[in-house]
């Protein structure tokens, strides 16, 4: 139905991304396979969105290249780029919902602004993405109404506007209950398994990487680059690198002591 | 579609994509004709599909449900059936609020008008208040902030108010030199910028400049303070907002206007100056005498007293426009808008209270 080719969706080859001189993750190297779940792991602050930023055109990155199918993203004509993000969905960390639209004004706009579609098609697709994420009855709302878990699930509906070849999300399960977590996750595995999606995620929730990501990569805030690459479960049960074992079972890392070793045992 | 007794089938084939094929409303009702009473899919041969099938699949199983009509998801692919259990039926609508008639309309626009002049002059009476507490050292206030809200209440401001004033006491004195020459009474053009600058010019364009500058830079940035919950986080803490918040703009606003205005009178006197020495070769010397001898201390206290009238309206009125604001960013341009265009109209209508009050005071 929708198998994914032999070419990776996303290869990224010898990146650096940094603001200015400040460089916040370089030398980074890895492939996304065609409708698989990639994770984009690390801990605060060690440049995942940065990351994300330079993969989707946000941030032009200071050396090494982005591919996306078989094209140099940051070496092709402004043209070529403007065709290549309409292949990408992306789910923000805020949501950054347009907040003079409702939600569903939110979701219709990509498709009106760049498809050919009619206004019924349009709003049986947008009703059918917010239905997806729960939401169809908040269609009216205006994103102020909406609290921080819809605004994120309303952005989730309006990165699936144009039915995305690659779907980004940054920290989408992010202050969800768990069960709308688990939804959500149930969500995105349906959508790489039904509409052929490739998904690249940048995520602290554990469970939740466990649950969905097939690949993935550790990135590093004190070295600046990865320092791991794999499943995040294969990650949590064979890799030997203290920091993403600290991690990923969710440890205090080596050398990172009590201090004057108090215990937090209840009074 | 296939039809077997009360059972149709329903081949799917081909690529259903959402941005070539769109979705057909129609498609639903198409299908279920009278004497259908089950639904059944076969998808052999079903190609490449995204949303626009998940799509036609919901339109026509909300159809079916409200006919009466079974469907039997068995023959659809097993993906698009999760993704169709993934979608929550939509809850029952609220009922809507009655419509609201213009009698009624009307009566609550008055309330609310009522309402929010109170509130207006309750900010005025609080910070009567809070200010007198403030300059015997009891209200919570930083000094810090008091010093940066007079410096972008006044000397960030004086290029502009320099540069407007400047050209409104030239364009003054070029009026007067025209038109008081045909009269023989070139003589004048001094008083006449003199007396327009310090009665009425320098307070209502500087008042107006502030109002666009300064009134709508409180506004906006209050109200973006109230949409990133800055605001609820003071509340949260018992900091009082008034102290913290408002009474450093509306002190610096309120204390720079007189300033500023006496600043505007200098330079406008100035370019009336510079334009009077070219078009009547006036000495800076005789204007100056000139000026001084049309002016009075009472013309010079009133004016005095519009810019402070000014200020205090101007910061009043951004600091509780940018309150009430809502929560989204589009809020916050609104809050901007409103208190510019509020704050002008409440400045050109004190000045014409002043006005009919000094004439009939006669002054």
């Amino acid at each position: 139905m929708n198998a994914g080719s032999m070419m990776p969706a996303l290869k990224v080859e010898g990146l650096t991304v940094g603001f200015g001189e400040t460089i916040v993750q370089h030398d980074i190297s890895f492939e996304v396979a065609a409708g698989s779940i990639f994770a984009i792991m690390g801990g605060s602050g060690s440049g995942k969105s940065t990351l994300l930023k330079a993969m989707i055109g946000l941030l032009r990155p200071s050396a090494g290249s982005v591919r996306v199918g078989d094209e140099d993203y940051w070496v092709a004509s402004a043209e070529r780029r403007a065709e290549i993000d309409r292949r990408f969905g992306v789910l923000f960390q805020s949501g950054a919902l347009w907040s003079s639209m409702t939600v569903a004004e939110n979701v219709a706009l990509p498709l009106r602004m760049l498809s050919t579609l009619d206004a019924q098609s349009i709003n049986s697709l947008t009703r059918v993405k917010l239905s997806l994420v729960g939401l169809s009855d908040a269609s009216d709302s205006m994103p102020a109404e909406l609290s921080g878990g819809m605004n994120r699930r309303a952005g989730l509906a309006r990165a699936l506007a144009l039915d995305p070849a690659i779907l980004f999300l940054d920290e989408p399960s992010a202050g969800l209950d768990p069960i709308t977590g688990k939804r959500l996750d149930d969500l995105i595995l349906e959508l790489r398994d039904g509409f052929g999606m490739t998904v690249v995620l940048v995520s602290h929730d554990l469970p939740s990487l466990f649950d969905i990501c097939d690949d993935g990569i550790f990135l590093d805030a004190a070295s600046k680059t990865v320092i791991a690459n794999g499943a995040p479960k294969a990650l949590r049960d064979g890799c030997d690198n203290s920091t993403v074992h600290a991690f990923m079972r969710r440890e205090r890392p080596l050398g990172d002591l009590d201090p004057q070793g108090v215990d937090h045992e209840p009074r | 579609m296939g039809v077997s007794g009360a059972t149709s089938t329903i081949t799917l084939s081909g690529d259903w994509v959402a941005r070539v094929s769109g979705v057909d409303p129609r498609a639903a009702a198409q299908i279920l004709r009278p004497g259908i009473g089950r639904l059944a899919f076969d998808a052999g041969g079903l190609g490449h599909w995204d949303s626009a099938l998940i799509a036609f699949l919901a339109n026509l199983r909300e159809a079916a449900n409200a006919a009466g009509v079974t469907i039997d998801e068995i023959g659809l692919p097993p993906h698009a059936r999760r993704l169709l259990a993934l979608m929550a039926p939509s809850a029952a609508k609220a009922p809507s609020l009655p419509g609201v008639s213009l009698v009624d309309r009307t009566g609550l626009a008055v309330i609310h008008a009522f309402e929010e002049s109170s509130e207006v002059l309750a900010v005025v009476g609080n910070f009567c208040l809070r200010g007198a507490a403030a300059l015997r050292g009891h209200a919570s206030m930083r000094t810090s902030d008091l010093i940066i809200c007079m410096f972008n209440a006044g000397a960030a401001a004086l290029p502009i108010v320099t540069v407007v004033n400047l050209l409104v006491g030239g364009i003054l004195a070029f009026i007067a030199a025209t038109e008081l020459r045909q009269f023989g009474a070139s003589g004048y053009v001094a008083s006449l910028v003199g007396v327009g600058m310090v009665r009425e010019m320098a307070a209502l364009m500087t008042a107006i400049i502030m109002a666009g500058r300064t009134g709508g830079a409180y506004a906006a940035n209050i109200a973006a303070m109230q949409g990133d919950e800055e605001i609820d986080a003071l509340r949260s803490f018992g900091i009082p907002v008034f102290d913290y918040l408002i009474l450093p703009r509306i002190l610096a606003m309120t204390a720079m206007m007189p300033v500023l205005y006496l600043y505007g009178c200098a330079t406008g006197v100035v370019g009336g100056m510079a334009v009077a020495g070219a078009t009547l070769n006036v000495t800076p010397t005789s204007f100056l005498v000139a000026t001084q001898a049309s002016l009075s201390i009472t013309q010079l206290v009133l004016g005095f007293c519009k810019s402070i009238a000014f200020g205090l309206a101007i910061s009043v009125v951004a600091c509780r426009v940018g309150l009430r604001a809502g929560r989204s960013t589009d809020d916050v341009g609104k809050a901007a808008t409103s208190a510019v265009v509020a704050s002008i109209v409440g400045v050109l209508a004190l000045d014409a209270l002043f006005d009919l009050c000094a004439n009939l005071l006669g002054i």
